[in-house]
Formats: C-alpha cells, sequence, structure tokens
C-alpha cells in the first residue's frame, strides 16, 4: 500500500465509502430479526448490524455505524458479501476475506475493518440466542493462536469482554503464552485490537 | 474527485508566498558557505544576517538580531530549550517543569522526557475554552520551578494564552519563560519582551516560506545547550553551515508578515466568523471549540455531534475541501485529540471535530463553498450514525 490514504481512492474503496450499500434507512421499515452492536463511541467508532432471517439463511441486511471512511467501506462491502449466506458461512468470513476484495487496506486501517465483522456475529449469536442455541457458533472460524494449550482468537476476544485488559489479565484468564511462549506477539496485538473494540472504558 | 481545491489548512502549513519564492529563486546563486571569509561567503553571511535583522523585528526585537538562533524549525527549537532545562536541571537546585496539556506534541513529549528522568513535571489544565488555568499556575510556582513553557497559541482550537500575565508570574517566581509562538506568529502580535520571555520559538513554514527552517529567540544572557554541537555557527548555539536560501526565505517571509499583519488578521477572521456563522446556521448542533474571542483568526474547530471526523474529512476531501480532525482514526492512534480532551469536550466530540484554519489565499467563494458541501455531508453521515446528534 502506498500512503495513508491512498486506498481511499480505489475504486471499489470509492465507490463503497460514496455509496454505501445497505444502510439502514428508518423510512423503510426494515424489521431485523435479528440484531448485534459492538464497539464504543468513546473509541470513535461503533458499529450495528440488523439481520432478516429465513431457516438460518441470511436473506437482507441493514447496518448502521458511527465510524471512519474504512469501517463504512468494509461494512458495505461486507453486507453486500453476507446476503444469502447461511449463518454459518456468514460467522466464518473473515475481515482478511472483505479487506481483499476493497484491494486491500493499510495496516492501521484493518483494526476499523473489523468492527463490520464483529457486529455481524454479534448479530448471528442474538438468533442463534432467541432460538434456544446459545453460543452455538463459539468455535466457528475460530483459530489457533497458542498451540501449546489450544487459545484461540476467539477465547481471547471472550477473556476481554470478561475484562483482560492486559497480558497479565489475559493469561489469567486463558493461561496463554505460559509454555513456550511463541504465541506472545500475535496474541498481544489480539489483546490491543480487542480491548479497543469491546473495553468500556 | 473533485477538480476544485480548497485548501484549509494553513495551520498544518503554508504554501510559499510568490514574494518568499521570489527571493528564494533570485537567491538560489548564492551557495557559498556563509562562514567563509571569501567576499561570497561574506554575501552569503550578509544575507543570513539581513534576515536574522526581519525575524528578530517581526517579535519586537529588531535593535537586539542577536537574539535569533536559527534552527530546522519550531521542533528543534522547543527541544533545544528542552535540552538546555535538562542540563541546568541536573547541575543546579531548581528542576521544576511547568507546562500545560495541550501543548504540541514536540513540547509534551520533551516535557516527558524530562519527567521520565525524574523532572518533577506539571501539565496545567486549561478550561472548557483552553485558557489556562492561571490559579493552577501560580499554586505550581515555586521556588523549585526551572522553566513555564507555554504556548501562545494552540494549533488546533486557536486559544489565544495571557502571554504578558504569565511571563510576569513566571519571572516573578525566578524561573525560565519559554514560549512556543510557532502558531502565533503572522497571526497576532507577537513582543518576546512584553511577554518576558526567555525563550520563544518559531517557525518559517507556518507563515508561509519554506520547510525545515525556523528560530529560537534566546534572551541575552538566557543560558543555552546546543543540541547539534559542531562549528561555531550561531555563537555555538548551534552548529551546521547555514541553510542559505531557507534562511533567506524566512527573513523574506518574516518582513511580509509583519508588513501584512493588520490587514491579514481583519480580512481572514471576517471570512472565518462568516464560515462559523454559515455552518452553525445550516447544521444543527454544532459546537465551536476553542476560545470565542482569544482566538487565532484563521482558525475555527467545530465538533460534529454523531458523525465520525475522519469520515467527515474524507469526504470533504472528496469534494475538494482540505482540512484536518482530532479524531482518532485520522491520527493513527487510538486516542483523539489531547487538546479537545483536555477542554472536557469528552471523546465523542472530539473524534467528530474538524479544524479549518484559513489562510491568505482564502477567498469568499472557498468560505461558500464550504458552507454548501458540509452540510450534507454532516447530515448523511447523522443519518447512517449508531449516535444521536
Ligand atoms: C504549536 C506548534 N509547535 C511546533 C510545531 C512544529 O514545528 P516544525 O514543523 O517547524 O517542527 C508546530 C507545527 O506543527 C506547531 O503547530
Ligand atoms: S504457543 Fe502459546 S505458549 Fe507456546
Amino acid at each position: 500500500m502506498g500512503d495513508a490514504f491512498s486506498w481511499l481512492y480505489s475504486d471499489v474503496v470509492k465507490d463503497h465509502f460514496m455509496n454505501p450499500k445497505n444502510v439502514f434507512n428508518p423510512d423503510e421499515g426494515f424489521e431485523p430479526d435479528a440484531q448485534g452492536m459492538t464497539g464504543n463511541v468513546k473509541c470513535g467508532d461503533q458499529m450495528l448490524f440488523m439481520l432478516k432471517l429465513k431457516d438460518d439463511v441470511i436473506e437482507d441486511v441493514r447496518w448502521k455505524t458511527y465510524g471512519c471512511a474504512s469501517a463504512i467501506a468494509s461494512t458495505s462491502m461486507l453486507s453486500e458479501v453476507v446476503k444469502g449466506l447461511t449463518i454459518k458461512d456468514a460467522y466464518n468470513i473473515k475481515p482478511d476475506d472483505i479487506a481483499q476484495r476493497l484491494g486491500g487496506l493499510p495496516d492501521n486501517k484493518i483494526h476499523c475493518s473489523v468492527l463490520g465483522d464483529k457486529a455481524l456475529r454479534a448479530a448471528i449469536d442474538d438468533h442463534l440466542a432467541k432460538t434456544g442455541r446459545e453460543g452455538a457458533f463459539r468455535n466457528e472460524g475460530a483459530r489457533i493462536i497458542c498451540t501449546c494449550l489450544n487459545v484461540s482468537d476467539r477465547d481471547i476476544e471472550d477473556a476481554v469482554k470478561q475484562g483482560a485488559r492486559d497480558w497479565e489479565g489475559l493469561q489469567a484468564r486463558t493461561k496463554i503464552g505460559t509454555v513456550c511462549g511463541g504465541c506472545k506477539k500475535e496474541a498481544e496485538e489480539l489483546l490491543h485490537e480487542y480491548v479497543h473494540i469491546f473495553a468500556e472504558e | 474527485m473533485s477538480s476544485r481545491r480548497v485548501y484549509m489548512d494553513y495551520n498544518a502549513t503554508t504554501p510559499l508566498h510568490p514574494s518568499v519564492q521570489e527571493a528564494m529563486v533570485r537567491d538560489l546563486e548564492i551557495f557559498a558557505n556563509a562562514s567563509s571569509m571569501h567576499e561570497d561567503g561574506r554575501k552569503a553571511r550578509g544575507r543570513v544576517e539581513e534576515a536574522r535583522k526581519a525575524v528578530a523585528e517581526l517579535i519586537g526585537c529588531g535593535d537586539n538580531p542577536e537574539q535569533i538562533v536559527f534552527t530546522s524549525g519550531g521542533s528543534e527549537s522547543n527541544n533545544t530549550v528542552f535540552a538546555t532545562m535538562f542540563h541546568l536541571g541536573r547541575k543546579g537546585p531548581r528542576r521544576g517543569i511547568i507546562t500545560s496539556a495541550i501543548e504540541h506534541p514536540c513540547v509534551l513529549n520533551a516535557a516527558k522526557w524530562l519527567e521520565s528522568e525524574g523532572f518533577p513535571v506539571t501539565f496545567l489544565k486549561v478550561d472548557e475554552y483552553g485558557k489556562l488555568d492561571m490559579s493552577q499556575l501560580k499554586a505550581s510556582l515555586g521556588p523549585d520551578t526551572l522553566l513555564v513553557s507555554i504556548m501562545a497559541a494552540n494549533n488546533e482550537i486557536g486559544t489565544i494564552q495571557d502571554m504578558a500575565e504569565i511571563g510576569a508570574l513566571a519571572k516573578a517566581s525566578g524561573a525560565y519563560f519559554h514560549s512556543d509562538a510557532t502558531q502565533a506568529v503572522g497571526k497576532i502580535p507577537v513582543c518576546a519582551d512584553d511577554w518576558k520571555a526567555d525563550y520563544l520559538t518559531m517557525s518559517c513554514h507556518k507563515l508561509y516560506g519554506p520547510k525545515g527552517v525556523g528560530a529560537l529567540y534566546l534572551r541575552k544572557g538566557a543560558p543555552l545547550e546546543p543540541l547539534i554541537r559542531g562549528g561555531h555557527q550561531e555563537h555555538g548555539h548551534r552548529a551546521g553551515t547555514y541553510n542559505n536560501i531557507g534562511i533567506l526565505g524566512f527573513g523574506q517571509a518574516a518582513r511580509l508578515a509583519k508588513e501584512e499583519l493588520p490587514e491579514y488578521a481583519r480580512r481572514v477572521f471576517a471570512l472565518r466568523n462568516k464560515l462559523r456563522d454559515g455552518l452553525v446556521a445550516a447544521i444543527p448542533k454544532v459546537r465551536v471549540n476553542g476560545h470565542p474571542v482569544n482566538v487565532l483568526p484563521n482558525t475555527l474547530n467545530l465538533s460534529f455531534p454523531g458523525a465520525e471526523g475522519e469520515a467527515i474529512l474524507l469526504y470533504l476531501d472528496l469534494a475538494g475541501i482540505e482540512v484536518s480532525t482530532g479524531s482518532a482514526c485520522a491520527s493513527g492512534s487510538l486516542e483523539p485529540s489531547h487538546v479537545l480532551l483536555a477542554t472536557g469536550v469528552g471523546p465523542e466530540l472530539a473524534h467528530g471535530s474538524i479544524r479549518f484554519s484559513l489562510g491568505r489565499a482564502t477567498s469568499e467563494e472557498d468560505v461558500d463553498y464550504i458552507i454548501e458541501q458540509l452540510p450534507p455531508i454532516i447530515k448523511r453521515l447523522r443519518a447512517m450514525s449508531t449516535v444521536e446528534a
């Protein structure tokens, strides 16, 4: 990638930023079956993802955000991609897939694009909870970060949601990195990311 | 992208004044080392000294141009002062450093460096308008205070401090007084003596001169520890072969800034207020940041609740309008503007802030164009926002 802003002017990104798809419009009367919210305004970005579902297939979606340009562009792209997918397939979409469809995002923008993906999963979790399957996809799409102790990115996310804010807090909850320590760098990056997205303070 | 470009980011940097550019191009052949004794060297040195006088005149000390030390810019000038304090504090009894929470990062980080070296550092609070808490200043000053460093005008919100009053308090306590006047010179009258400044920082690229040149005013007798050691240039205060062309560009920029100041300030302030009034009228719930009166004539900082700053900036950019934002996303860090947070606006308003900084070339049409382009952008972002405006 070139300079910090050149990504914005790829035709794909520009189109999604200029004309974001599936943005919620109150006049439309869109009635979601499930929805999920993530991020918080204090950190400068928040995302709400709404789903219309039939037999676990995503029929239509709407979203809203208080977020930056890459959050807008990537969520717009995500909202197009998930239509027609089963909730399981949608749950397994990786932020990287979306970034790639946008022609790549600079490193400092990846975290903004993760927001849409997290909100989508929160919405699917909401649907699962409403249909008596709470937590059913807990390990869907999870990626093992610590191979010694079998700790996944989802486990790190859960630990942060339960209050872990630093490496010690994360270790106290997951034991991550206490064997060979080889996972520390990647785990810390994820920890930082998730604290930004999920921590209230 | 729009073919129309409206540059409203003059606090970030300015284009060369045509007359500065002309002077620099005209004298480009003056290549000789200004320290050389031969004729060409003397000629180059002559230009450097003329520029020094012009810069001195800009801050009201034209009779003593030797008080001006040329540097590579505002960051270097500020760091030179803090490095000097490091050496003084290690030897002498005074070690306390007092600065404000809203300084430019080059002062904040220099102060934090001293803190990490064991110096007691106070970051003074500001009120909702960005004005220094004077009672906290008074309470913080003491026999241990080594330096008071307060910016004359803030780069983000434009708030101007009561410099003469702050200087008098600092001097009465026996401390050295430094002001980062980078954003003030050329925009408001600046007089180092009136402020009782021992040190004053300037940067040339903020006043229509070239980048990479600045100056440090050094009151006669004030100590200085060079940041860059080497030859005896600048009375040994700052080594390195003279940047002839940059320095003479600075001289010309300083002359023009002094000459044009009253007219510039009057014109730009009227345009700035027109922009403020137009946007406040066209967009609901705009917050005007910074001081309502004691503010740089060219600076307008607004917050748009419910809309995120980087998104606003980039929609404006696509419309050809160039501004800056206090949003975290744009800065690449996760924290929004430290200046706005210090004024107590809260992270949400800081993330949704936009700085318009006007300049010499700003026209009525530019202002009208923004008043036409921005309201639909805010409306649209608010419509898609999870946050109530
Ligand atoms: C208030 C203030 N101080 C210092 C600086 C740094 O000046 P320079 O870019 O010349 O290093 C700037 C410019 O960004 C500034 O606005
Ligand atoms: S991979 Fe995590 S401790 Fe070895």
